[in-house]
C-alpha cells in the first residue's frame, strides 16, 4: 500500500503544481497510524501530511457538493465504492462534474479499529499492514490479526474493484474480488417472525443517541437544509424519543433515500452505537430488485431509476410482495 | 478498606437493589451503556467508556419538564417535580462504575446545573444519587484524563472501588457512601489495601505512558482567549466536519440543551432536549444566528471547553480526557487533534 501511496502523493503535487487543480481531498495523518481524516490539500506543504492506508475507510465523494462550487478545479481521490456515490451525487445534480478531477485509487479493503479493540486489545500505538497479516501493538503487548476479521462492516461484503468513473487513475496491484454476500443478512431478518423483527429493530434503534451522523455522512441526504433541522418545517424533532428513534426516524430516512443509495455503507460505519442501520437500506436495494430487476444506484450518472420512473408494466408492489390486492 | 471476591459481586448488586435503584454499565444490543441493573444482566465493569457518559442519569437526552393542560378558558400547569422528588425521595439510586473522568465530568455540571439559579431538575435526581467509583487498571490510547489533574487510579465519589481478578475492594469517602457500606458490609470482609497500593502502581506506570500524557494546556488562558478565537487554523481544523452531534452527545461535559413546546390532544408538553453546538439552528434566536458555518461551530465547542468555561470557573477545563470524541468521530476529529495544533506537546 506504500507504494500506492507515494504514487497518489506524487500525483497530487504535481496537480498542484501544475495548477491543474486548486486543491486535492484525500486524507491526512491523525495522531496515530489508524485515524486518518478527510482533508482538502490545496498546496504542496500541506501536502506533507498526506496519508493513504487501510483506515481511510471514509467515503470522500459528499465533500464535493461544496467543494465543487469552489473557484477552481477539485481532485478527489475516489475508491472503487466510492464512485458509485459520486455517480449519484452527479446525476441528482448535487456536484458540478466539471469541476472536478476524479483520480480512481487501488483498495484492498479497509480496516475497523474498533473490531481490533473487540479482540480485548487496548491502547494500540502501532497498526502495521503486510498483505493479509495486520499486525496491532499496544502498551500491552504485540497481536498479529488476519484482516479479513478486522474489515470494516462495509469491506465485509465489497462491490468490487471496478470503478464506476474516472479521469485517472492509480491501481497498482490486483484488488480483491467482489465479496457478493450483501443480501445475507436481511434474508435472515426476512426469515424472522414480524414480532422477532419489530424486537430485534427495537432492541436496536433504542441505542440511538440521534446524533444524526447517519444521515449527515449520508451521500444520499444531501437536502440543503433537512426537514428535522428546519424549526419552521413544524416538525423539527431534536429530541430523542424513544418511539420516534425507534419507529420512524431512521425508517423515514431509509425511505427517502431508497432507491437513490448505494449502500456505500457509510451510516453503518459512522454509528457511535454501532446501529446496523445499512440492513435497513439493503432490504429496499433487495426488494427493488427483485420487483424491478437488478439495479445498482450510483452504476452511471444519468439515465431512469425504477422509483422515479413509470411503465405501465410496473408492478403492484403490495401484491408483489405477498400482499392483498386493494 | 472492605473487599468482596469478584464472583459474589452480583450478590452486591442484589443486596443494593433491594432498596435503591442500581444504574451501571451494562451491554444491551453489543454497547455498553448505563443501564438498571436486573438477574440476568450482562454487567461490563472493565468498559472504560460506555458510549454515552453517566450524564444521562442527571440530565436526561430528553425530558419533559411542565404539561399545560387547557380545559375550556383554564389552563392547568401540571410541574412534573413533584412527581420526581417524590420518586427520589421513595428510591435514591446507585451509579456504580464510574470512571475516574466521568466522575469528574459530573463535577463539571455541578458548576452549571447546581450554581444560582438551581436546575431543580438536575438538582433531584443529583441529589438521590449515591455514586459509586471505579479505578482504572487498563487505559487506552485515547485516555488523556492526567492531563487535566485526574487520577484514574484513585478516583473521587461517595466510594471508590477497585478490581482486580479475585476482588473489588471498598472505601466509602463521604456520608453517602457510608451509609451505602452500612446497607451492604455483612457481604464485605476487611483487607486490600496492599493490592490496592499494587494495582495503583501498575496503572500509574501505564498512565505515564499513554501518547497523550503530555498535552500541553498552558496556552489555554483567558487572557490569551482573541488571540485563540481569530487563529487562522480553525478553518483546516474544521474542514471534514461533518456537524453531527455525535461528539458532543458522547462528551461527559457536554451540558447544552433546547426547551421546546410539543402540543398533543390533551394540551402542551413543554421538553428540553440535548442541543449541540455542531448543529445549524444551535442558538438561533429571532435575529438569525451567531454561528453561521461549521467552522464557528466548531470553534464554539473547543473554545468554551478549553477557554470560556474554565474563565468562569477558575480554571477549571470542562474537557476530562475521557477520550470518547477520540474514538467516535465519524471523519476522526477530536479535541486532542485542537489541543495539539493550538497548545502543542510538552515535549516538543
Amino acid at each position: 500500500m506504500k507504494d500506492v501511496e507515494l504514487k497518489m502523493l506524487e500525483r497530487a503535487k504535481q496537480l498542484l503544481e501544475s495548477g491543474e487543480v486548486a486543491r486535492v481531498i484525500g486524507w491526512k495523518k491523525g495522531e496515530f497510524y489508524f485515524d486518518p481524516a478527510p482533508a482538502s490539500f490545496e498546496t504542496v506543504e500541506e501536502l506533507g501530511d498526506f496519508v493513504y492506508n487501510g483506515f481511510c475507510g471514509a467515503n470522500l465523494s459528499k465533500y464535493l457538493i461544496q467543494a465543487s462550487k469552489k473557484e477552481g478545479k477539485t481532485a478527489i481521490f475516489l475508491k472503487p465504492c466510492d464512485s458509485y456515490s459520486f455517480n449519484q451525487l452527479v446525476k441528482e445534480h448535487r456536484i458540478v462534474r466539471e469541476n472536478i478531477h476524479v483520480i480512481a485509487i487501488e483498495c484492498q479493503g479497509k480496516l475497523d479499529i474498533e473490531k481490533i479493540k473487540a479482540q480485548g486489545i487496548s491502547a494500540v500505538t502501532e497498526v502495521e499492514e503486510e498483505g493479509e497479516s495486520v499486525t496491532v501493538s499496544s502498551l500491552y503487548g504485540e497481536t498479529k490479526l488476519n484482516k479479513a476479521e478486522i474489515l470494516l462492516g462495509k469491506c465485509a461484503s465489497c462491490k468490487g474493484k471496478t470503478h464506476q468513473v474516472k479521469d485517472e487513475e492509480i491501481i497498482l496491484h490486483e484488488m480483491p474480488a467482489p465479496i457478493n454476500n450483501r443480501f445475507d443478512e436481511v434474508a435472515k431478518l426476512e426469515a424472522m417472525t414480524e414480532d422477532e423483527r419489530f424486537a430485534f429493530w427495537r432492541e436496536q434503534l433504542q441505542k440511538c443517541i440521534r446524533c444524526n451522523a447517519c444521515r449527515n455522512v449520508c451521500p444520499a441526504c444531501s437536502c440543503v437544509k433537512c426537514v428535522f433541522d428546519n424549526p419552521a418545517s413544524g416538525i423539527e424533532a431534536k429530541a430523542n424519543d424513544d418511539k420516534f428513534e425507534e419507529q420512524l426516524f431512521h425508517i423515514i430516512r431509509a425511505f427517502h433515500v431508497a432507491g437513490r443509495c448505494t449502500d456505500c455503507g457509510e451510516c453503518s460505519r459512522v454509528c457511535p452505537q454501532n446501529i446496523p442501520l445499512h440492513l435497513l437500506n439493503r432490504k429496499f436495494i433487495k426488494d427493488i430488485d427483485g420487483l424491478y430487476g437488478e439495479f445498482q444506484a450510483g452504476e452511471t450518472d444519468n439515465g431512469k431509476t425504477p422509483l422515479t420512473s413509470y411503465t405501465e408494466s410496473d408492478v403492484e408492489p403490495n401484491n408483489a410482495l405477498g400482499g392483498e390486492a386493494k | 478498606m472492605l473487599k468482596i471476591a469478584k464472583e459474589r459481586l452480583n450478590e452486591l448488586y442484589a443486596k443494593i437493589n433491594e432498596t435503591m435503584g442500581l444504574f451501571m454499565p451494562i451491554k444491551k444490543a453489543g454497547e455498553v451503556n448505563y443501564h438498571v441493573w436486573g438477574e440476568g444482566k450482562e454487567v461490563s465493569l472493565e468498559t472504560l467508556k460506555t458510549v454515552k457518559s453517566p450524564k444521562n442519569m442527571f440530565f436526561p437526552q430528553t425530558e419533559n419538564m411542565m404539561k399545560f393542560k387547557t380545559e375550556g378558558k383554564n389552563i392547568e400547569i401540571v410541574d412534573v417535580r413533584e412527581k420526581l422528588a417524590a420518586a427520589a425521595e421513595d428510591k435514591p439510586f446507585v451509579m456504580f462504575g464510574v470512571k475516574a473522568c466521568d466522575y469528574k465530568a459530573i463535577e463539571v455540571l455541578d458548576k452549571v446545573f447546581l450554581a444560582e439559579p438551581v436546575d431543580t431538575y438536575y438538582q433531584i435526581r443529583r441529589n438521590a444519587a449515591t455514586i459509586v467509583t471505579l479505578a482504572c487498571s487498563k487505559p487506552e490510547e485515547s485516555c488523556f484524563c492526567s492531563v487535566f489533574g485526574i487520577d484514574a487510579t484513585a478516583p473521587q465519589g461517595d466510594v471508590t472501588t477497585w478490581l482486580d481478578e479475585n476482588y473489588l475492594y471498598w472505601q466509602a469517602n463521604t456520608e453517602k457512601g457510608e451509609n451505602l457500606t452500612k446497607l451492604v458490609e455483612t457481604l464485605f470482609e476487611k483487607g486490600g489495601e496492599a493490592e490496592v497500593e499494587t494495582q495503583k502502581a501498575n496503572t500509574q506506570a501505564i498512565l505515564e505512558k499513554l501518547p497523550f500524557a503530555n498535552l500541553d494546556l498552558s496556552r489555554f488562558k483567558p487572557e490569551n482567549l482573541n488571540e485563540l478565537f481569530d487563529d487562522t487554523r480553525w478553518e483546516e481544523m474544521s474542514e471534514a466536519c461533518l456537524g453531527c452531534g455525535t461528539c458532543t452527545f458522547v462528551c461527559p461535559t457536554c451540558q447544552c440543551f433546547d426547551i421546546r413546546d410539543f402540543k398533543t390532544n390533551e394540551g402542551v408538553i413543554r421538553y428540553r432536549c440535548w442541543d449541540s453546538c455542531m448543529y445549524s439552528d444551535f442558538t438561533l434566536m429571532a435575529h438569525g444566528n451567531s454561528h453561521t458555518t461549521q467552522m464557528q461551530r466548531f470553534r464554539q465547542r473547543f473554545m468554551h471547553k478549553l477557554v470560556y468555561y474554565p474563565s468562569q470557573n477558575d480554571g477549571l477545563y470542562s474537557c476530562v480526557g475521557c477520550g470518547r470524541c477520540v474514538n467516535k468521530c465519524p471523519q476522526r476529529l477530536n479535541i486532542v487533534k485542537v489541543i495539539k495544533t493550538l497548545g502543542g506537546n510538552k515535549n516538543d
